[in-house]
């Protein structure tokens, strides 16, 4: 980036944009294409769920109970067999998909929204607010929240919704955690100083000055805490205390094969293998969104 | 002599102290710091004031005074005779602009030019969306950039080329003061007169009253009609430009000026060879700051700290000018 010795105003602006840049770094980024990829599948087989799903996925049949998958013999009536109660497998895991996906997507919305919030109030303010802020998040921080969780589900019955709201109002410490200290360095440049200086006033600068440079930061968290949120829930459903049946939920699936795990493994080989296909391609996105929006930290 | 209009400054600062408070350790109780020590100063309409001094010995944190952007301890700071603690931010805005050192950190690398330098005519709802991209492209040229930069994004620019758009962004809405703190010292060599030419043209151009900082008198002699030379938050002379490289009185001036002799073409702090570092601003040393470093300190310096001396053009704190200046008023500090 040196200036051109001779006349620096002939020498031309031919650099790519910092949008352009940033398309070919995704594109040159094999992890996070293939993370999108199979999240992009996910996401629209979840979306398209009535229409792909074979079967009701409730819909309950004692003559077919428990049949196996096409692989270990099956048949083609159900590709990956029927559960104990003779429900299609594989609807109800198409269905299944919606769950994980809709406790992910909105747990993380709510958690980022007061994470973030708290984050750059306390980074951007300093002083008390950050020294209140930063006092909340060690006190989330000591509580369990897998015990907690647990705890309120039992006392307000467990539900989608309980189960959502429940982990929107747990998971929000990273996000304040990241945001502050993002919001702290970026809070320091001149930029900031000069939006001041021109006459700009504190929400315009949260928002057009502060907020674009530290959201990359924010994208790689939000991945974060959806595959965090996705795997409580599923914890949650497992011990019985989340999402309840008969919904269709991964977690609820794993639990209720788990009493056959030694005669059909299957039964909670294949929600399982999901699952860790479905957070692995999130963290695979996150991980890819960190590496390709942090053009300073690269370069 | 500099074309003063003695009578209606259009800044003007009283007694401008700021102390930080700066803790130590994790357990260290807080100890105060004076970045800025009892700063008087004045500026006529269209003076260029140049602020020189080492590294760390509070130019910025008069700068950002200046602007508002922080709070003295003590002192007033006036503008056309307005407190600017009692000034509205954004008239404060329309008046007095900065232009800042780096122009890696002043621009922020999400937005394009265009976007940047339209910022302040936004913020003052000037004009509509048509009427903005026409001033922009307006003050580009005057600045020296042609108009298809707009599109483009900080980080495909030079370093000159950012601190011209950075100079667009202060000028756009035809401010009277420009505060330039060090605006050429992160440029390469070559760069810096282009810059240094462009700010004397604009002011004369524009009528505008210069604030400018800097560690290098070369660039202060080059621009300015007055001059001020800092020393650990204390203006310890002030002279007309003219004067002071004439026959500067402060010893820590001659030291200053004997150093752009021997030009040193980094970026850090002038050479001044006054052997010893500049001392710690949480703990300055006794009587006269300067005394450690000083060729001539007398037995006074280390007790008393100089107050003030009037001169013909300025004034100058250093009690070898005692003799011929009026009786102390202030005692030890
Ligand atoms: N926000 C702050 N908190 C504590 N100390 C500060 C702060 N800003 C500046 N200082 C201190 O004030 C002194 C002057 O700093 P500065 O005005 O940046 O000097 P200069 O611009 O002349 O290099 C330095 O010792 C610096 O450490
Ligand atoms: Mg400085």
């Amino acid at each position: 980036m040196a200036d051109m010795a001779t006349d620096p105003l002939l020498a031309d602006i031919t650099g790519p944009t910092p949008g352009q840049m940033l398309r070919k770094r995704i594109f040159g980024h094999q992890g996070l294409l293939i993370g999108a990829v199979v999240l992009g599948v996910l996401v629209l087989v979840a979306i398209f769920a009535p229409w792909l799903a074979p079967h009701d996925p409730y819909a309950q049949s004692l003559m077919a109970r428990m049949q196996p998958p096409v692989f270990l013999g099956g048949s083609w009536e159900h590709p990956l067999g029927t559960d104990h109660l003779g429900r299609d497998y594989l609807s109800r895991l198409i269905y299944g998909a919606r769950v994980s996906l809709l406790i992910g997507t909105v747990a993380a919305l709510i958690s980022g929204v007061i994470g973030t919030a708290m984050g750059v109030a306390a980074g951007y303010f300093g002083g008390r607010v950050d020294a209140v802020v930063t006092f909340l998040i060690n006190v989330r921080l000591a509580m369990p929240v897998v015990l907690v969780a647990l705890a309120v589900v039992a006392i307000m019955g467990g539900s989608l919704q309980v189960v959502i709201v429940v982990l929107g109002l747990l998971l929000w410490d990273r996000f304040a955690v990241v945001m502050r200290s993002s919001t702290l360095q970026v809070r320091g440049r001149e930029y900031v100083a000069a939006a001041r200086a021109v006459g700009c006033s504190t929400p315009r600068i949260l928002m057009s000055e502060i907020m674009p440079n530290i959201v990359n930061n924010l994208i790689v968290v939000v991945t974060l805490e959806m595959a965090h949120a996705i795997l409580l829930e599923a914890a949650l459903s497992f011990l019985g205390l989340g999402v309840q049946p008969p919904t269709p939920s991964w977690g609820l699936m794993v639990s209720e094969g788990k009493n056959m795990m030694l005669f059909e493994p299957w039964m909670v080989m294949i929600p399982g293998v999901v699952l860790f296909v479905l957070v692995l391609a999130i963290n695979l996105m996150g991980d890819g969104l960190r590496d390709v929006t942090a053009p300073e930290n690269r370069s | 002599m500099s074309d003063v209009n003695k009578d209606a400054p259009v800044l003007e600062l009283r007694g401008v102290t700021k102390t930080y408070s700066v803790k130590q350790g994790l357990f260290g109780a807080p100890k105060p710091l004076t970045a800025v020590n009892d700063v008087t100063l004045t500026l006529g309409r269209g003076e260029v004031l140049g602020l020189v001094g080492e590294s760390g010995c509070g130019k910025s944190t008069l700068a950002k005074i200046l602007l508002g952007l922080e709070a003295p301890t003590q002192g007033e700071v006036l503008v056309d005779g307005e407190r600017i603690d009692a000034t509205d931010r954004r008239r404060l805005a329309r008046r007095i602009q900065p232009i800042f050192q780096d122009p890696y950190s002043s621009l922020n690398p999400r937005k394009s030019i265009e976007d940047i330098v339209s910022l302040p005519l936004l913020v003052h709802n000037v004009g509509d969306a048509a009427s903005r991209t026409k001033a922009v492209r307006e003050i580009l040229d005057i600045v020296g950039l042609p108009a298809r930069v707009m599109q483009t994004y900080p980080s495909q620019m030079s370093g000159g080329q950012r601190q011209r758009v950075a100079i667009a962004r202060a000028l756009i809405m035809k401010p009277e003061i420009v505060i330039c703190d060090e605006p050429t010292s992160a440029l390469d060599v070559s760069v810096q007169s282009q810059i240094l030419n462009l700010l004397g043209d604009l002011r004369s151009e524009f009528g505008l009253t210069y604030l400018f900082i800097s560690h290098d008198l070369a660039v202060i002699e080059h621009l300015a009609t007055r001059v001020a030379v800092m020393y650990l938050g204390r203006i310890v002379e002030e002279a007309d430009v003219a004067g002071l490289f004439d026959q500067s009185r402060h010893p820590y001036t001659q030291a200053l000026l004997k150093s752009v002799l021997t030009p040193d073409p980094g970026m850090g702090v002038p050479d001044t060879e006054l052997g010893m570092e500049y001392p710690n601003p949480i703990a300055p040393p006794p009587g006269c700051h300067f005394h450690p470093r000083c060729p001539a300190a007398m037995d006074r310096c280390k007790i008393i700290a100089p107050l003030p001396i009037p001169t013909p053009d300025g004034h100058v704190e250093c009690h070898l000018f005692d003799g011929d200046g009026p009786e102390p008023v202030r005692s030890i500090s």
